[in-house]
C-alpha cells in the first residue's frame, strides 16, 4: 500500500524521524491557512501524488510571499501532473503539502528495502541525491552504499555511523545521521513497510540531517497488525475498477488491450496474457480470480472486465484443481443468464471435471466460444474482437 | 527416484482441524501419502482424519516419527508454525500459507541457517512425487510418474505445464511449487542441485515468472556447473506493466528490473530452451529429450 508524503512524515514525526515543519492543504484555502499558521516567509507548495518525479513536472514550487502561496496553490490544485512514474496519462493533484523552506548545504538519498537474494532488508545510502536512484544504480552503482539489516540485531549503532561516514558527515553532522538512520529503520520495521526512500536527505546549513521528501509503501500482508494504517489509504489514487475488484477479493489489473481475460491463477493469468499477445492480440487486463471460481465470483469478473469499453472479447482459461470445472461452467451460465455479456465469449476448462463442464456449455442455450487448448483459446479469443479475421 | 517428498515421507499437518488442512488432508491421504500427525495448539489427544492430533510438532516428532510438515495456517501464525518445526529439527517444511508478511520470511529464513530443516514456500502449492507422495494442494489426478522434473513459481501454470507434459507421453519425477513471494525458501538453484543428482529425472522444466533475480542466478548457476540434462523454460508476466504487482507478491517489475525479457536473454545464454508461449512447454520438453 502506498500513502501520500504528508501522511509518510507525519509517521516520521511520530518516530522522532526530523523533517521540515509542514502541513496538508485540500485547496488553496487551506493552504493559505496552513501559511499563515506556519510562519515562515520561503515555503514549498508540493503536489500530493502516489508517484516521484513531481518536480520536474512542475508540481512542486517555492513560495516567497502568500500571494505566491495563493497563485501556486490554485496552479497547481487541479493540475493533470504527468512525471516519468505516472505514464503519459498523469495523475491529478487533490492535495498539497505546504512546507517551510529549508537552507540546503547537501542532498543525499537513503532507501531501505527488501534484498531477495539475500533474504534481508538493506539500508543503502548515496551521496548522489535529488536525482532518480535507478539511474545512479545503472550508472554508478559503488556510489550506492548498503548494509544488510541483521534480522535479530537490527540497524547497529556501528552500522549507521558507517551509513553517515559514507556520506562524508563529520561531528555533530555525524551525529545527527545516526540519529536519523536509526529513527529511520525503527519505523520500518515497526509498521511492516516494504520501502523507504528518502530523496533527498539533506544536510541544512545548521548542520542538521533531515527528510527533505518521505516515501513510504507498506507490505500489504502485515497490514493486518496495523489497522490503523488503512486510514491512510487514498481510494483515488486507485483505479476505481481496481478497487471495485479487491473489494470482490478479485485480483484485477487494467492493461490497455481489447482481449478481455478470466483466469484462475496469477502465473497462468500471466501467462494468458503472455499468449493473447503471441497470437497478434492485446490482452485488457489481468484477472485473477482466484481458487473459488463460484457463480458469484465469475458474475464479479464479468462485470469488471466489462467496465472497460476497450474489451471487444473475452476469454476464460480455467484449470480445475481443487475447483471443479463443472461448477465452474455452471457459474458461467448463471453468470450469463443474469448480466448481460454483449462480447464473445471464449472458454477453455482443464483438469477436473473438465469433460462434465464442455457437455454443460455445449447444452446450453447461450453462445460460447468452446476451445480445447491454450493456444486454441488464445487464437480464438484474438479472432473474435472486432480487429481479428 | 524422486527428490524431497517420497515413500520415507511421513507427515505431519501443521492446522489439521481447520477447514483447508482437513479438506486437503483427506486429498492427500487418498492420494496415499503418509500421513502420520496433525498439530493444533489446544486440541492435543484428540484425533482427525483418523491420525493423532497433538499440541506440538515435537510431539509429533516423538509419538509418530515425523520427519516433514505441511503448514496450513493462517498468515498470522505461520512463521510461529515454521520455527517450531524448525526447532523440532524435521527434514522439511513445506508452508502453503499465502500472505506472511515480507518481515516474517527475514526472521524464519534466519532461524532456517546452520539447520538441517529445508523449507519449500510460503505461497505455493506444494510437492509431488506421483504416485508416492502428494503434499499440497495440487490435483494428484494429473500427474504421471515419470523423468521430467518440474519447479514453478506459480500454482496453476504448474498444473498446465503438467498437463501438457502428460499430453506428451512424459510424466514426473518430482513436482515442486517454491512459491510466489519474495522471499521463500527452496530456491530453483535448490532444484537443480537435486535433479543434477536424481537419477530418476532426465529433464528439467523451470517455470519462472516477473520480478526478482531467481531465473537470473539459476541460469549462472547452470554454466558454472556445467548442469548436463536439459531445460526447459517459460517466464510468465512477459506482458506485465512495470511497477504493478502481478498476483503474487514477489511478481512485480521493480525499478526497470525483473522483466521477462531480462530473464529470457540470460537463460538463453545458458544454453537453456526457452519457449515464449506456455502452450509450447510439453513440446519443447518433448524435443530436448528426443535429442
Amino acid at each position: 500500500m502506498k500513502i501520500h508524503e504528508y501522511q509518510a512524515k507525519e509517521i516520521f514525526r511520530n518516530y522522532a524521524v526530523r523533517v521540515p515543519q509542514g502541513k496538508p492543504a485540500f485547496s488553496v484555502k487551506e493552504a493559505l491557512q496552513a501559511y499563515d499558521e506556519m510562519g515562515s516567509e520561503t515555503v514549498v507548495v508540493k503536489a500530493q501524488i502516489h508517484a516521484g518525479g513531481r518536480g520536474k513536472g512542475g508540481g512542486i514550487k517555492l513560495a516567497h510571499n502568500r500571494n505566491d502561496v495563493e497563485s501556486l496553490s490554485s496552479q497547481i490544485l487541479g493540475m493533470n501532473l504527468v512525471t516519468h512514474q505516472t505514464g503519459p496519462e498523469g495523475k491529478q493533484v487533490q492535495r498539497l503539502l505546504i512546507e517551510t523552506g529549508i537552507d540546503i548545504e547537501k542532498e543525499f538519498y537513503a532507501g531501505i528495502v527488501l534484498d531477495r537474494k539475500e533474504k534481508k532488508f538493506v539500508f543503502m545510502v548515496s551521496t548522489e541525491g535529488g536525482v532518480e536512484i535507478e539511474k545512479v544504480a545503472e550508472k554508478s552503482p559503488e556510489k550506492i552504499i548498503k548494509e544488510w539489516i541483521h534480522p535479530e540485531d537490527g540497524l547497529t549503532t556501528n552500522q549507521a555511523k558507517k551509513l553517515g561516514d559514507a556520506l562524508g558527515l563529520k561531528g555533530s553532522q555525524l551525529d545527527s545521521g545516526i540519529e536519523i538512520f536509526t529513527a529511520l529503520w525503527k519505523a520500518f520495521s515497526s509498521l511492516d513497510c516494504s520501502l523507504m526512500e528518502i530523496n533527498p536527505l539533506v544536510l541544512t546549513k545548521n548542520d542538521e540531517v533531515i527528510a527533505l521528501d518521505a516515501k513510504i509503501n507498506f507490505d500489504g500482508n502485515g497490514l493486518f497488525r496495523h489497522p490503523e494504517l488503512s486510514d491512510l489509504r487514498d481510494e483515488s489514487e486507485e483505479d476505481s475498477a481496481e478497487a471495485e475488484a479487491s473489494s470482490y477479493n478479485l485480483n484485477y489489473i487494467k492493461l490497455d488491450g481489447n482481449v478481455g481475460c478470466m483466469v484462475n491463477g496469477a502465473g497462468l493469468a500471466m501467462g494468458t496474457m503472455d499468449i493473447i499477445k503471441l497470437k497478434g492480440g492485446e490482452p485488457a487486463n489481468f484477472l485473477d480470480v482466484g481458487g473459488v471460481a463460484n457463480p458469484e465470483t465469475v458474475a464479479n469478473g464479468f462485470k469488471i472486465i466489462l467496465s472497460d469499453p476497450n474489451v471487444q472479447s473475452i476469454l476464460i482459461n480455467i484449470f480445475g484443481g481443487i475447483v471443479r470445472c463443472d461448477r465452474v461452467a455452471q457459474g458461467v451460465i448463471n453468470a450469463m443468464e443474469t448480466i448481460s455479456v454483449n462480447v464473445p465469449v471464449v472458454i477453455r476448462l482443464e483438469g477436473t471435471n473438465a469433460k462434465e463442464a464442455s457437455i454443460l456449455l455445449e447444452q446450453s442455450p447461450l453462445n460460447f466460444i468452446l476451445a480445447n487448448s491454450l493456444s486454441d483459446a488464445a487464437e480464438k479469443a484474438v479472432a473474435a474482437t472486432n480487429g481479428g479475421v | 527416484m524422486s527428490v524431497l517428498v517420497g515413500n520415507n515421507t511421513r507427515l505431519v499437518i501443521q492446522g489439521i482441524t481447520g477447514t483447508e488442512g482437513t479438506f486437503h488432508g483427506q486429498q492427500m491421504i487418498e492420494y496415499g501419502t503418509n500421513v502420520v500427525a496433525g498439530v493444533t495448539p489446544g486440541k492435543g489427544g484428540q484425533e482427525a482424519l483418523n491420525v493423532p492430533v497433538f499440541n506440538s510438532v515435537q510431539e509429533a516428532v516423538e509419538k509418530q516419527s515425523a520427519n516433514t510438515s505441511v503448514i496450513f495456517v493462517p498468515p498470522k501464525f505461520a512463521a510461529g508454525a515454521m520455527m517450531e518445526s524448525i526447532d523440532a529439527n524435521l527434514d522439511l517444511i513445506i508452508c502453503i500459507t499465502e500472505g506472511i508478511p515480507a518481515s516474517d520470511m527475514v526472521k524464519v529464513n534466519h532461524a532456517l541457517e546452520n539447520k538441517k530443516t529445508r523449507l519449500v514456500g510460503p505461497n505455493c502449492p506444494g510437492v509431488i512425487t506421483p504416485g508416492q507422495a502428494k503434499i499440497g494442494i495440487m490435483p494428484g489426478f494429473i500427474h504421471t510418474p515419470g523423468n521430467i522434473g518440474i519447479m514453478s513459481r506459480s500454482g496453476t501454470l504448474t498444473y498446465e505445464a503438467v498437463h501438457q507434459i502428460g499430453a506428451h507421453g512424459l510424466g514426473q519425477s518430482t513436482v515442486i511449487g517454491i512459491g510466489g513471494d519474495p522471499i521463500i525458501g527452496t530456491t530453483f538453484i535448490d532444484m537443480l542441485e537435486l535433479f543434477a543428482t536424481d537419477e530418476g529425472t532426465e529433464g528439467v522444466v523451470m517455470i519462472g515468472e516477473i520480478g526478482g533475480t531467481a531465473e537470473e542466478e539459476a541460469a549462472q548457476w547452470v554454466m558454472d556447473n556445467n548442469f548436463s540434462k536439459p531445460i526447459v523454460s517459460f517466464i510468465a508476466g512477459q506482458t506485465a506493466p512495470p511497477g504493478r504487482r502481478m498476483g503474487h507478491a514477489g511478481a512485480i517489475i521493480a525499478g526497470g528490473k525483473g522483466t521477462a525479457v531480462e530473464k529470457m536473454v540470460e537463460l538463453n545464454k545458458a544454453g537453456i530452451t526457452v519457449v515464449e508461449s506456455p502452450a509450447d512447454i510439453g513440446q519443447a520438453m518433448v524435443s530436448e529429450i528426443k535429442k
